[in-house]
């Protein structure tokens, strides 16, 4: 029965329903109501067995869910930001080791300047750490997919991370159909680990490995990760023939089968952008979108034959790669290899900056039109740059940009939490 | 246990004499049936104290939980020596993730076995010093204020010597590391540096903490078989020679722990909940003196010419170490002599 829900609220409930036996947790906002609702959950008995760790640090609660999920236990935790970034030598160890971890991550920008909102600059900068990386539109889908990265996980030894938008989707209250804990139970089989630490046949795990098979090793990971891009969809096909809702798999294309240009992007966003295209579809554009939803492993193949049709493709996205520009789009840009296809770069929403219907709309104009330049800031406050440069060029010590920058817009003191 | 102290030194040779004692006083070494936990054939250098008190230790545990043990290793010398792919010396289930999470790591094998009901199975975490003070240090305290049931051993070198040498937060001054070189007006490591770890891991509250020596493996057989028989966060920090790093000979590994408690240099103890409950005192109180000139490492104090007022510095330190313990005196007549009362 749907209910109005918060989203984190979804998640941590759909989480429970996925019986995890070891929940590690860190504060850090926007991720923390997931892992209090979780707690509450463990502690009240409602969700047993199962063991809830408050760990001392990010780096400590994925080391914590690495032995658990070595030792048997179905493994969960949540994360953001600077969390994300903490954890990052042992998010490598825990797919290294091929263990199975799901864990949530409540997408927010990184500092400095320290920032607590929503942007995709954590999750993308782990793109490489060998996790899957599944990205949700909705707090519907937010729920739902969670039930399939247990599945896909521990049918491929590979952690995966959820990737919901911090705040907009994790604090925001929306109607939500919670997954069925019983039709879950038949949904997700019993983890059944392929290495295990138990003292009647005991293993060495996390061995050194040298030039010798170091390669094959890592060749291995990303055999598992190439194989998610034919179970992603399977699992998502058995989701909805057990649930019945389309949710997950490795993209959604909307109005984009001939549409000369295609907005591709990746999480809540894309609520906003089929909205657009809805009203230039109306003023008769042929414009479309495509909703990444699988972004590790790349589904190379299926962008390519969801973009081909098109003659100009906008990459918006909600990430910097200080010094080239988009991640994204240099994905985009390599899966349409040999084609006739223009791809844009724009960089928007970083650090809670909203994304408003009147600049999609003027962007998509400006494609449509062909005058987008190759990499675009949307809604980049030029005079505010101009006077900081300005003040770089005019002498030696001027200051550290943030305040400076901050003093010129005149709201100094925009506080947030940590 | 309650064992009966053993003295092994009718034959004035510190010699553990097995065939001297009952069989069931005998070292886990002694057994024919022993676990071997880290077998033979790894690649330690001649004389790592580290593969000694590894050895040991882990026998030890796997004696008093039946087999029914799982280890956790930090990176360093004990990880790399025992794994050279497609080697392995572990015969226990065994993992190693990171330099500084083995404690982390443990916690979740141990919440793990909790979840499934496993209360057989025990857990230890392990590693050098550099990932037992330093790097791993967060988790470790983690660990321990959250009362998780895990043994953790350092074994402690006194420096990062997996990486050659560098300097820790366990180095003592004037100690030559890769880091803290012997040039300079003060030569070696820095003074007024340094975290005491078990003291450290005793302010924690947590029910076990204990120091022990390769100079006296009964000792620490004794003390991870108390560990074991103990539930929640546990911390036993070992003394351990390295030839390599140390600059010692590598026929000299036990001699040189002996006198660093022979000294007062390294004390050995044991408590719980916030306090030291028993000593190891000294037999025969050795000047500092004989137990640097043995070490490379502090060659310095010794050539070109004899640095007098470091050594007594050096020397004033044990002495610290002997009246804070109360390492030396009658049996009986300090608070914490409670080992030479015939058992603890």
């Amino acid at each position: 029965m749907p209910e109005q829900l918060e989203g984190s609220q979804a998640v941590a409930r759909t989480v429970a329903a996925c019986r995890p036996e070891v929940i590690c947790a860190y504060p850090i906002s926007p991720q923390t109501h997931i892992v209090e609702a979780l707690s509450r959950l463990v502690k009240s008995g409602a969700l047993h067995p199962c063991e809830f760790v408050n760990v001392e640090s990010e780096y400590a609660a994925m080391s914590v869910a690495i032995g658990a999920s070595a030792t048997g236990a179905r493994a969960y935790t949540a994360t953001a930001s600077q969390g994300l970034l903490y954890m990052a030598e042992a998010l490598y160890n825990a797919s290294g080791l091929g263990l199975p971890i799901v864990m949530t991550v409540a997408n927010r920008a990184i500092g400095a300047p320290i920032n607590i909102w929503n942007d995709h600059s954590d999750s993308m900068s782990q793109r490489d750490s060998g996790w899957i990386q599944l990205y949700v539109e909705s707090n519907q889908e937010a729920a739902d997919v969670h039930v399939q990265a247990f599945r896909i996980a521990e049918a491929l030894s590979l952690p995966v991370m959820v990737c919901m938008d911090g705040f907009i989707l994790t604090h925001a209250v929306e109607r939500v159909e919670l997954p069925d804990p019983d039709r879950v139970d038949a949904f997700l089989p019993a983890f059944e680990p392929r290495q295990l630490l138990d003292p009647s046949a005991p293993v060495t795990i996390g061995a050194m490995v040298g030039p010798e098979a170091y390669t094959e090793v890592r060749y291995l990971a990303h055999y598992k990760q190439m194989q998610a891009l034919d179970l992603i969809p399977e699992v998502a096909a058995a989701f909805q023939q057990a649930f019945g809702r389309a949710s997950g798999g490795l993209l959604r294309p909307y109005r984009s089968s001939d549409a000369e240009t295609i907005v591709v992007a990746l999480g809540s966003v894309l609520g906003t952008i089929e909205d657009c295209v809805d009203q230039l579809r109306d003023d008769g554009h042929r414009i479309g979108a495509v909703g990444l939803r699988t972004f590790r492993p790349w589904p190379a193949e299926e962008v390519r034959r969801a973009l081909e049709g098109a003659r100009h493709v906008i990459v918006l996205e909600k990430a910097l790669s200080v010094g080239i520009g988009g991640i994204v789009a240099q994905n985009v840009h390599r899966a349409l290899e040999g084609l006739p296809i223009t791809v844009h770069t724009v960089i928007a929403g970083l650090g809670g900056r909203p994304i408003t219907m009147a600049s999609l709309r003027s962007l998509c104009e400006r494609g449509l039109a062909g005058t987008l330049p190759d990499t675009t800031f949307l809604d980049l406050e030029e005079a505010l740059v101009d006077a900081e440069i300005g003040r770089m060029r005019g002498g030696r010590r001027s200051g550290p940009h943030a305040e400076n920058m901050l003093r010129d817009v005149g709201t100094v003191g925009a506080a947030g939490l940590t | 246990m309650t064992a009966t102290r053993l003295k092994y030194f009718q034959t004035g040779s510190f010699a553990a004499g097995n065939r001297l004692v009952e069989p069931s006083e005998r070292s886990e070494q002694a057994a024919p049936g022993r676990a071997n936990a880290i077998t033979c054939g790894h690649r330690a250098c001649q004389g790592c104290g580290e593969a000694l008190g590894a050895r040991y230790a882990l026998d030890a545990a796997m004696r008093a939980t039946g087999g029914e043990l799982i280890a956790a290793n930090a990176t360093g010398c004990l990880e790399v020596f025992s794994t050279p792919y497609p080697e392995s010396s572990w015969q226990l289930p065994w993992i190693h993730s990171l330099f500084g999470n083995a404690a982390a790591v443990s916690t979740g094998i141990a919440a793990a076995l909790r979840a499934k009901g496993n209360t057989r199975t025990r857990v230890i975490g392990q590693g050098g010093d550099g990932g037992t003070v330093d790097i791993g240090f967060a988790c470790l305290s983690g660990m321990f204020e959250r009362g998780d049931d895990v043994l953790f051993i350092c074994y402690d070198n006194e420096a990062y010597m997996n990486t050659g040498v560098q300097r820790s937060a366990a180095t003592p001054p004037s100690a030559r590391t890769a880091t803290t070189q012997a040039v300079g007006e003060a030569p070696g490591a820095p003074w007024g540096q340094g975290k005491n770890a078990p003291l450290i891991a005793l302010a924690h509250e947590i029910p076990y903490v204990a120091t022990a020596t390769i100079a006296d493996l009964r000792d620490l057989e004794a003390k991870v078989e108390r560990a074991m028989q103990i539930r929640g966060a546990r911390y036993l920090h070992v003394l351990v020679t390295c030839p390599l790093g140390w600059g010692t000979a590598s026929g000299d590994a036990i001699r040189v722990a002996r006198l660093a408690v022979e000294t007062g240099i390294f004390p050995v103890w044991e408590g719980g909940d916030g306090e030291v409950t028993a000593v190891t005192r000294i037999r025969h109180r050795t000047p500092v003196e004989e137990y640097l000139k043995l070490q490379t490492r502090f060659r310095h104090l010794f050539t070109p010419v004899r640095d007098d007022a470091t050594i007594a510095r050096i020397q004033a330190r044990a002495d610290r170490n002997i009246e804070r313990f109360g390492l030396v005196g009658e049996a009986g007549q300090h608070p914490l002599d409670l080992h030479e009362e015939g058992g603890s």
